[in-house]
């Protein structure tokens, strides 16, 4: 089982290694959540969702549900 | 010509606009859908007038909204009527990567573009150095830096997109992706270009001027050639992606210290932080809620005095004629009834346009998205719930932003039951019935705390009936938040006037028509009856009383109610009496609800004529008269605490506004959704009634 973006901690960074398939795919390429790209988990809104994700200098809101479908490498940065 | 503004949401495409076009521009809706269409013109160096069409922000080709649809259907049918001669594609000089997606794929398309390069100044702060002249060779499309605020650049980039033609040139090669697909459709189809053959088949559906012929021929084909549509956008994005990120690499150098920390995520450790964050935002709502109601009190008191006098001076002027107290009593007024909620609307329109300028508005989404979603509702509802406490008009044109179908219709449904500006009348006047200015609940004015009960009891029940409602509703469109938080930026005040303007603007026609021609319809109801009951009435007050016990006015005032209850107003609300009986309402009550429903505020003027309050019906007056009035049978008072909290309980709840109604019916184009909502609204404020009086009775 690979980790996802939703598994990051605050302050944790992880790289995008695929996203899984979905109606949201392309919407998730398109925002930049590319292979290969840094993501840091910067915090969790109340209630644990959404989260506000700094990929490599653009800031971004995902809900649980869509930062589980980013899958990140196993290689920690 | 025609020339089409482009660009990723946040590009700062509208403020190229707005230099582009100064103030001779246009607010539209594209055809079909609500979606705001913004036009003007500039004059091109050569001394024609262009036609600049700001299309909404888009990531991609491949919608994922309905702003990102109408992009789409535009772009890819070259017979549709807005199909642009030219292209800028505005651009974000800190976020290209993003940002020349959607560029890339216009270039392939081939059509006549110029970039227009925005934020190059904090480009620059930001310790990144970009080569435009080396980034221009690679894409081989002219680019000019523009500079929004001052508008720099923008006479170069006319000059260029004067002169700008269809480039030879591609980004990528789209015939690989399908080559069989694509070579076939340019057959069908006479088209030359591969790409736009490649968007055919992935929009061919969407293209309103595509024949059904045609329509099932290229299904043919793409069933022949098992084209997979969105598994090949993903391909197609991918690969213009890893093109971008290596042309990127050649013309950018980033001397950013990776660990180098911002001003957006120095501000955002306190605004986004989940315990301050939200004490922030709370502070921030509770700031404008004050707003809107402290600064708006003069202007609105100005403004219904001027009417108010208007009406007065043009009576005495004007000869006894029914077309002269159409204009006082009818026009007039409801001209008023318009222009008293502008200082309330320019407030809260000013205050949400800088948030969002500032970039907030995505951080109050980002906070309170959790607890929307448990009511099936959006991060986005707030916005609209919180407008909801100026205008139900205003709040429910800007569910637009939420992309989701039913998150948007659950918003746009119970946004009326929060308590809109025009309920204050009402509440002050009833609450006063009952509670006196005096009386004190610890130390708290109890008046106070009963009039923010019931703006709780509206929050409260709205977000109540979106709960049921989430239940009730299905949809198989999945429900998603993937936001941009952009940086913090200062705000630029000459797009936040524009855009405030053009609210204002859209109220105004949109609300105004409403209230005026109900109005107009309601003098009717109110200053005609049945035969010749008018002057019966008129005549039957004369004869039965002795003229020397009253005043010239007082026999006026009078008159006007014995005329009110013999006319069409009247006999509706006797008529009505047995429905509302239960309630604790008489026929006279009956009168008001029935013309207070265009707007809600009515009420207090009908009362004051219904129960003969002459002259200056100022609400003290209006009070003492309704307090010591009594049942002419029983002898009994008719504004118990009972009749009061009940009438308080039905305007809470009731949809008491037909420009809600018609702007529920314009932005869900059908009238199956206002009139559910009209009956929900008046089921569940005839029940709160109902329950009320016979619990106190």
């Amino acid at each position: 089982m690979s980790k996802s973006a939703s598994n990051l901690l605050p302050g944790e960074t992880g790289i995008v290694e695929t996203i899984k398939n979905s109606t949201l795919t392309l919407k998730l390429l398109e925002m930049g959540f590319l292979p290969g790209k840094n993501m840091k988990m910067m915090r969790k809104a109340p209630g644990g969702s959404p989260l506000y994700f700094n990929l490599e200098g653009n800031y971004l809101a995902l809900r649980i549900e869509e930062a589980e479908s980013i899958l990140l490498s196993e290689a920690q940065s | 010509m025609n020339i089409a503004l482009i660009g990723n949401p946040n590009a700062g495409k509208s403020s190229v606009f707005n230099q582009l076009t100064g103030l001779r521009q246009k607010t539209g809706n594209f055809p079909g859908v609500t979606v705001d269409k913004k036009t003007g013109t500039a004059t091109l160096p050569s001394g024609e007038r262009a036609t600049i069409i700001d299309l909404p922000g888009a990531y991609s080709l491949y919608p994922n909204s309905i702003d990102e649809g109408i992009v789409a259907e535009i772009l890819c049918d070259r017979s549709h009527p807005l199909f642009p001669d030219k292209i800028i594609y505005v651009a974000d000089a800190n976020n290209l990567e993003r940002h020349l997606l959607l560029c890339s794929q216009l270039i392939d398309m081939q059509l006549p573009m110029v970039i227009a390069l925005t934020m190059t100044d904090i480009a620059e702060k930001d310790d990144m150095q970009l080569n435009i002249a080396a980034l221009e060779v690679e894409l081989k499309i002219e680019i000019i830096p523009v500079n929004g605020r001052t508008g720099k650049g923008i006479f170069p980039l006319l000059e260029k997109i004067e002169k700008a033609e269809k480039p030879e040139n591609k980004f990528s090669e789209s015939h690989p992706l399908s080559p069989d697909v694509i070579d076939s459709l340019k057959k069908q189809s006479g088209i030359s270009n591969d790409y736009v053959a490649l968007l055919l088949a992935h929009h061919f559906q969407r293209t309103g001027h595509t024949s059904d012929l045609k329509k099932e021929i290229i299904e043919e084909i793409l069933k022949k050639n098992s084209f997979d549509s969105l598994r090949l956008q993903v391909d197609e994005t991918m690969l213009r992606f890893d093109k971008i990120t290596a042309l990127l690499s050649k013309v950018i150098v980033k001397n950013r210290k990776n660990d180098s920390i911002t001003f957006t995520e120095k501000l955002d450790n306190y605004l986004t932080h989940p315990v301050f964050g939200s004490l922030i935002f709370l502070g921030m709502l509770f700031l404008i809620f004050q707003a809107i109601f402290e600064w708006a009190v003069l202007p609105m008191e100005l403004i219904d005095a001027g009417f108010s006098q208007l009406s007065i001076k043009l009576s005495e002027i004007l000869p006894e004629h029914p077309l002269s107290d159409l204009l006082t009593n009818g026009v007039i007024p409801g001209i008023a009834g318009i222009c008293i909620f502008i200082p309330q609307i320019t407030i809260l329109f000013a205050l949400v346009v800088f948030l969002e300028d500032v970039g907030y508005m995505s951080r109050a989404i980002f906070l309170s998205d959790n607890l929307m979603r448990k009511y099936g509702l959006n991060g986005r509802s707030v916005v609209s719930l919180f407008s909801g406490l100026a205008c139900a008009v205003p709040a429910i044109m800007a569910t637009r932003t939420i992309t989701n179908w039913k998150e948007r219709l659950i918003t746009l449904m119970v946004t009326p039951l929060v308590s809109c500006s025009a309920r204050i009348p009402v509440f002050t006047i009833l609450i006063a019935l009952v509670i006196s200015e005096e009386s004190r609940f610890i130390i708290f004015n109890t008046q106070g705390i009963v009039m923010f009960g019931l703006y709780l009891l509206g929050v409260s029940s709205a977000l109540g009936a979106a709960y049921v409602m989430k239940l009730i509703i299905k949809t198989t469109e999945r429900s998603y938040l993937v936001m941009e938080l952009p940086s913090y930026k200062t705000p630029h005040w000459k797009n936040i006037v524009l855009s405030v303007i053009e609210k204002v603007k859209i109220f105004i026609t949109q609300a105004g028509k409403v209230i005026l021609v109900i109005s107009m319809l309601l003098w009717v109801l109110a200053s005609y009856g049945p035969g010749k009951k008018m002057e019966q009435a008129a005549t039957e007050t004369l004869n039965t009383i002795s003229e020397d016990d009253f005043t010239e006015e007082e026999l006026e005032t009078l008159i006007a109610t014995r005329q009110m209850e013999a006319s069409y107003a009247g006999i509706m609300g006797k008529w009505i009496e047995p429905v509302i009986r239960p309630l604790g309402f008489d026929w006279k009550i009956g009168i008001a609800l029935i013309t207070s429903f265009a707007a809600r505020e009515v009420f207090v003027g009908t009362m004051a004529t219904l129960y003969s309050v002459g002259g200056e019906n100022d609400e003290q007056t209006v009070l003492e008269k309704l307090r010591t009035e009594k049942n002419p049978v029983t002898g009994l008072k008719v504004f118990t605490p009972a009749v009061a909290l009940s009438l308080l309980m039905f305007y809470v709840f009731a949809m008491q506004c037909m420009s809600t109604v018609a702007v529920v019916r314009s932005e869900t184009k059908s009238w199956k959704w206002p009139l559910i909502q009209f009956f929900y609204m008046t089921a569940l404020a005839y029940l709160a009634s109902l329950t009320t009086f016979q619990l106190m009775s």
